[in-house]
């Protein structure tokens, strides 16, 4: 760069001019151009090349429940900072940040509704809401939301998406494994299924709990779905990762999961799921 | 080569001291001043000991939680029990060197007892893949959990690892799955089942066979969701933190018990279990005796109950009004 050029970028000028808020969204993947209000009809699905993107919530709950059958549980469960934990941030600021930019007060939204004829809880993980991540509130939001199947004997799906445990809730968020598994183990015991839906991502503390204790165990296309970091299992052994690892369809190939289902077909498929668990008839889900 | 690490140093430097003025005695016989300046100095060991080790950061504890002399779950094996036999094999496929398990005696009950282990030398060390287990380790674990379960004998599951092995066969034979279902598994077992951080919880990989009715640290022991390395260079973007994010972790056992998350503290010998590898074994038999006498008691759904209740409670949350 001469020092001209330096100058400018430094000034300012000579900058292009950022363009106007754009009215669309571009495809992660194949760059497309997509209006937002098409995305959404698609489910968040890129329409040229089926890219699903990560949604928030409570789009999800709407995508997969009857239209107006969703009871929100435990949404005033917030973090206190059991640490006071701060690192180039305090925690309890991250919270704060979170919590104003996300419709739920910490990473997951949970509640009862209805999946055609079948009652449901169902735990979505907010993703913008620090990742994801799964600390106390996200620990104990799930293990109610077991307890309350177990109680109303309704089935449980849980739509996983994070990074893995908080580590600003130090052990406290490790535990959270031990308890939801726990409360897992006796809605085994009582014979109530229980759907994991692994999306885009899953790793960590959460795959390593829950999310794979599903009696049917379904992914998104595309998810990546782990244990260990991409990052932390190239610097452990030194090498590049194949094209594809820790995809949802190199998980369907080794034999990790039961099925990857696109996001267009995943309500039918639940319903279709809990039908054949619950021994009810088959029928077709009007939209 | 005994490795010293820099809060011990002054330790070593007096008992270097006391070991010169010992052989100096030898040469000269019936010297009073000697004699009682080793004893001067002796007394001044105990009180150094004391100071460092009472006032060790959660850095310095993760040092001497990890120091290669320190006792493995080998060493504990061989000085607390009679008769120990190593069953091997997941029964899938794997070998898993990394967690060992086998049944033996302790006083006169059978018992199971599961533990990570890592290698003493460089050989050994790589066959154990530094405790971090891939799949098969945890279902080797829990394939002896279950075999304890049937013939209604008590499991001790001791505690060491840096965490479960993060690598390509480990995602492909499914790591996620292989802890998880020890977690599922662990909180339906009907016998007596105990858990000793007896040096390095690395996170998932510990818990992957920690969930005891009683779970219990050593003194200098550490257990956390991360090791202070991941978690510096994830929340601070910068490896340098770590002495920093140790204590942000609270990952020792005395703020473990603070918090309610452990049992109790199983003290160690003055200088750490890596000084006297037996002294360490025979405060651990002390501590485990009564929780094992105490559980054989209890009845599998008492048992069961006990363990839910006490994984139910953990957790620290607030409900906001309205
Ligand atoms: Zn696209």
């Amino acid at each position: 760069m001469s020092w001209i050029d330096k100058f400018k970028s430094k000034a300012g000028i000579g900058k292009k001019i950022p363009k106007p808020t754009p009215n669309w969204v571009e495809c992660k993947r194949c760059k497309e151009q997509l209006y937002p209000i098409d995305l959404e009809e698609n489910l968040s699905v890129c329409p040229k090349c089926d890219f699903h993107f990560r949604i928030n919530s409570r789009e999800r709950v709407g995508q997969l429940l009857n239209p107006g059958s969703f009871i929100e549980h435990d949404a005033n469960l917030v973090s206190n900072d059991p640490l006071k934990f701060k690192d180039i941030k305090r925690y309890k600021d991250r919270l704060k940040t979170a919590t104003r930019d996300n419709p739920v007060k910490d990473a997951i939204l949970c509640g009862t509704g209805m999946i055609g004829e079948h009652h449901v809880e169902i735990c979505v993980f907010q993703f913008k809401f620090m990742g994801g991540s799964m600390g106390s509130v996200v620990g104990e939001k799930i293990t109610r939301a077991i307890e309350r199947a177990i109680n109303e004997k309704h089935a449980m799906i849980i739509v996983n998406c994070s990074g893995g445990a908080r580590m600003q809730e130090g052990i406290f968020s490790l535990m959270q494994m031990a308890k939801t598994s726990s409360a897992l183990n006796r809605l085994s015991e009582n014979s109530l299924p229980y759907i994991s839906i692994l999306t885009d991502p899953t790793t960590g503390g959460v795959s390593a709990s829950f999310a794979f204790l599903g009696d049917i165990i379904l992914s998104e296309p595309g998810a990546t779905v782990g244990f260990a970091g991409k990052r932390v299992i190239e610097q452990t052994i030194k090498q590049k990762l194949p094209e594809g690892f820790q995809t949802a369809e190199f998980l369907l190939e080794h034999g990790l999961i039961d099925q990857v289902v696109h996001r267009h077909e995943l309500r039918q498929m639940l319903n279709h799921h809990l039908s054949l668990l619950k021994d009810t008839p088959l029928e077709a889900l009007r939209s | 080569m005994q490795q010293i690490l820099e809060f011990e140093r002054e330790i070593y430097a007096v008992e270097n001291q006391i070991r010169e003025l010992v052989s100096l005695s030898h040469m000269y016989e019936g010297v009073g001043d000697i004699t009682h300046e080793i004893a001067k100095l002796k007394k001044k060991l105990r009180h150094k000991k004391r100071d460092v080790f009472n006032g060790l950061s959660g850095w310095q504890k993760t040092q001497v939680a990890r120091h290669p002399s320190r006792p493995y779950t080998l060493d504990y094996i061989q000085y607390l029990f009679r008769g120990f036999t190593e069953l091997h094999g997941d029964r899938h496929g794997g070998y898993g060197p990394s967690v060992i398990g086998g049944f033996a005696k302790f006083d006169q009950r059978s018992l199971m007892i599961i533990g990570h282990q890592k290698g003493r030398d460089m050989q050994d060390k790589i066959k154990r893949n530094f405790g971090m287990s891939q799949p098969a380790g945890y279902r080797k674990a829990l394939r002896l959990m279950r075999l304890a379960e049937k013939f209604n004998i008590p499991v001790v599951t001791l505690i060491d690892t840096p965490g479960a092995y993060p690598g390509i066969d480990a995602e492909e034979k499914g790591q996620s799955e292989a802890i998880a279902r020890n977690l599922q598994v662990m909180a339906s077992l009907k016998v007596p089942l105990i858990s000793i951080v007896i040096g390095e919880g690395g996170s998932g990989g510990a818990l992957a066979i920690g969930m005891g009715n009683r779970v219990m640290m050593l003194e200098h022991a550490i257990y956390s969701v991360i090791s202070p390395e991941g978690c510096a260079s994830i929340l601070w973007d910068n490896q340098k933190k770590v002495t920093t994010a140790a204590e942000a972790l609270c990952m020792t056992a005395q703020d473990l018990l603070q918090h309610k998350v452990i049992d109790n503290i199983i003290p160690e010998p003055l200088g750490g279990a890596h000084r006297n590898h037996k002294r360490a074994a025979i405060l651990l038999k002390k501590a485990l005796r009564p929780h094992l006498n105490e559980l054989a008691e209890k009845n599998p759904d008492e048992l069961i109950e006990q363990r839910e209740q006490k994984f139910r409670s953990l957790g620290v949350f607030m409900e906001e009004e309205g």
